[in-house]
């Protein structure tokens, strides 16, 4: 998907620092392609709002240069750079209509009352909200005033559309049929479309490729699918799902395979990532869905003592809290079959997992 | 099921209504005697006190009071020909008993604002009246010449009718006279219309100045990191803690023809020595002055309505494509409208009603109709006249206040 020739948003080192002592951004690099819906996703003070604002045009960057298909917008003011934006708390103006508001933009640009009428009324109608068209802000709903600010981002066409945590405001289950709709407006619009969440699951609900940020840096850059199952270090893998973590130090690395003696003397064999050579420190992340509990060991699988603190009954599932090599934070999900309902607390029994789902990663105490 | 509806009672079997009104009277009564003291105290030294003064303006009884037996004989008077005997007779007891009691000269001086020269003619004739004989009628006229004019006789009896309008009409520069009703007065003598206007002016401009002024500083305010601003808001309020005599007289030490500004101006060659500026006691000091003094009214509710207005509508405009001019013209002015509303109507109002510094930098151009008010209050004692311009300025006031209403909406005001 990516054509890394001639990327449609290009950061090219770019820094920020607001005071001139600490970076908020450092060496930034991403390259974006036409149609892409990449997410910023990150904890806040990330770093990943700013990025956002110096594509806006809102922020300049102090360092490295930004570029809008081909060209330098560094120094371009936002009201040239023609990207839509929907902000946090949607900037809808409250003293406008709804019509008066999606027609703004076009009437900026000197656009024809007929035209803007048309216009507006094809993006009131891609949001389903035709009917409100009179209606001031304060009178809509969170939602309704979501898709207003939605509909206002993209009603003048740009090619690009930015999203600063657009539905932080929404309840959950608004939230999540909403990130449907986005996802379904940038499909058949095919816009470029640049979010900034801190929510994962939006993030991987959404997003052909996430950049996740932390400290100013991007920790990883990657579709869904490969940021869930191969984080490349402890913060990826920390941030993105539920993870449970094992210290220990590595003896060897042979093959692509850690073998890696954990803190209470327990060998455990992973998938060498991101670690260092021999005597190194290293985290290791297994997700709780991948684990099974069993009363003997499994053929295959490694497998490590431990002992039933805690038993959560989830319906579709058991949320298991076990002890293992010392670490009494052990999740594991065990799937409610009917063979597993037999997990007694206090219980001493084997926890095991895939080598290739146990991954050695950097230590991050 | 009989088709009846029960009132719910309560557990003891009383009416749930009757219950509740019990419970949450006693709130209200104890929420009652907490604003009671601050009611009772605003009743006492406003609502009668204006009251009081505004009754002032449409009635006068000092004739009725002290000569009430020639009042009342005049109400039977024709107007058109000299009174008879009677009338001559009541007056000559009157001013005799005036005389004694030492109240002619109040008498005198209500008359006299009806007719100039009624005062002597009032004194002297009551000196007389103690030894007068009848026939009466020859004897005043004796005494006087005044007393053979129907005019005078005229003014006598307006003055003696205790409910008048004579005091509004004087406050617009109209004159009243017992035949032909409401006249305008001569050009040279009409003053408060002038003033009125004057002070209209003068208002709407000190309020178009602290808006020009206010805007930029409020918006700093509002927009600045908290610790700038904080700073900032501790320069606006700096005026508020100092004395209002202070800061007038200071504006006097700046703008006086031998103060800092003119020195400045001879200085870089603006203007020379022998032809200085007059900057203060006229209309400029005023306004200047003024300005200086309400600009906090101004700012201050400017500030708290930016204040609720995130930068991101600003933003959002510019994204979708609006020049910085366009987005403050179209989108930040227009929410600010609150504000300049209340500020604008504050620093009016409170312009309108201003005294002190006026009356300190205003010399002969640049006194307002409370300086008038003020001058009618303390010096010229003729407090329904005073009572007439004031409730004048009020009505205007209030009439304005509705236009608002009208125009802007009294709901889009906000002060904080």
């Amino acid at each position: 998907m990516l054509d890394s020739i001639d990327p449609f948003v290009r950061f090219k080192g770019v820094q920020k620092s607001y005071d001139g002592e600490t970076l908020v951004v450092k060496d930034l690099n991403l390259d974006i392609a036409a149609g892409e819906f990449v997410t910023m996703l990150g904890p806040s003070g990330s770093g990943k709002t700013t990025c956002l604002m110096m594509l806006a045009g809102f922020e300049t960057a102090t360092h490295g240069e930004i570029q809008l298909g081909g060209r330098s917008i560094n120094n371009i003011p936002p009201h040239k750079r023609g990207i839509g934006m929907v902000f946090q708390n949607y900037a809808l103006f409250p003293h406008l209509t709804v019509v008066e508001n999606l027609a703004f933009p076009l009437k900026v640009r000197k656009m024809s009352a007929v035209e803007v009428e048309e216009k507006v009324n094809k993006a009131l109608d891609m949001v389903q909200m035709r009917a409100f068209s009179d209606r001031k802000p304060a009178q809509l709903s969170g939602g309704q005033q979501q898709r207003i600010a939605l509909a206002r981002a993209l009603v003048f066409e740009p090619d690009l559309v930015l999203m600063d945590e657009p539905l932080g405001a929404l309840d959950k289950q608004l939230r999540e049929h909403m990130q449907y709709e986005i996802k379904h407006i940038h499909e058949s619009l095919g816009v470029t479309v640049v979010y900034v969440t801190h929510d994962q699951s939006e993030a991987l609900t959404m997003s052909n490729r996430i950049a996740v940020f932390d400290d100013g840096v991007i920790q990883q850059l990657a579709d869904p699918v490969t940021l869930y199952e191969k984080p490349e270090n402890a913060f990826v893998a920390q941030f993105i799902g539920e993870n449970n973590r094992l210290m220990g130090t590595v003896k060897d690395v042979a093959k692509g395979v850690a073998t890696v003696a954990l803190d209470n003397g327990d060998i455990v064999k992973a998938l060498a990532v991101n670690v260092g050579g021999k005597g190194e420190r290293s985290l290791l992340s297994v997700r709780p869905e991948r684990c099974i509990v069993a009363s003997e060991k499994t053929q295959g699988l490694s497998a490590l003592n431990g002992r039933i603190e805690e038993l959560i009954y989830l319906g579709d599932h058991i949320r298991c809290r076990m002890n293992v090599a010392g670490d009494d934070e052990f999740i594991v999900k065990v799937p409610n079959t009917s063979g597993q309902l037999g997990l007694v607390i206090g219980a001493e029994v084997f926890v095991g997992w895939e080598t290739n789902d146990c991954r050695a990663l950097d230590y991050l105490c | 099921m009989p088709n009846v509806i029960e009132p719910i009672t309560a557990a003891d079997g009383t009416p749930l209504k009757k219950k509740l009104a019990r419970a949450l009277f006693r709130s209200k009564i104890r929420a009652a005697g907490l604003v009671l003291p601050l009611f009772a105290f605003i009743l006492c030294t406003f609502v009668v006190p204006i009251f009081a003064l505004m009754v002032q303006g449409v009635h006068n009884d000092t004739f009725h009071t002290y000569m009430p037996r020639t009042a009342e004989v005049l109400e039977d008077w024709d107007g058109s020909s000299l009174p008879g005997e009677l009338i001559f007779a009541t007056l000559a007891k009157e001013l005799a008993k005036t005389k004694k009691e030492r109240t002619v000269g109040k008498v005198a001086t209500r008359v006299n604002r009806q007719y100039s020269g009624a005062r002597s003619t009032f004194t002297k004739t009551a000196r007389k009246a103690v030894k007068m004989e009848a026939p009466f009628k020859n004897a005043i006229l004796k005494a006087d010449k005044k007393w053979k004019r129907v005019e005078f006789w005229q003014a006598i009896k307006l003055t003696s009718q205790t409910w008048t309008p004579a005091f509004y009409g004087a406050a617009l520069d109209y004159e009243l006279s017992l035949n032909d009703g409401f006249e305008r007065k001569a050009e040279k003598e009409r003053i408060h219309v002038k003033l009125f206007w004057r002070t209209l002016v003068i208002s709407a401009v000190v309020m178009g100045f602290c808006l020009l002024l206010g805007y930029p500083v409020a918006y700093l305010l509002a927009t600045l990191p908290l610790k700038t601003s904080n700073l900032l808001m501790i320069l606006v309020l700096l005026p508020f803690w100092t004395s209002l005599l202070v800061r007038t007289t200071a504006w006097i030490a700046i703008l006086q023809s031998q103060g800092v500004v003119n020195d400045i101006l001879v200085w870089i060659g603006v203007t020379s020595n022998d032809s200085r500026f007059s900057l203060i006691y006229n209309m400029t000091g005023t306004v200047v002055a003024m300005t200086h003094i309400l600009l906090p009214f101004m700012v201050l509710p400017l500030y708290s309505v930016m204040k609720t207005i995130p930068s991101s509508y600003v933003r959002a405009a510019r994204s979708l494509g609006a020049t910085p001019t366009w987005a403050f013209l179209k989108i930040y002015l227009p929410q600010t409208v609150p504000g300049i509303g209340a500020g604008g109507l504050l620093v009016f109002i409170l312009a309108i009603g201003y005294y002190i510094t006026p009356a300190l930098v205003g010399g002969q151009s640049g006194v307002l109709i409370s300086n008038m008010i003020a001058f009618h209050m303390k010096s010229s004692l003729n407090w329904s006249l005073a009572a007439a311009l004031g409730g004048i300025l009020l009505g205007g006031v209030l009439l304005l206040y509705w236009a608002y209403d009208r125009v802007v909406g009294i709901d889009n005001v906000k002060l904080g």
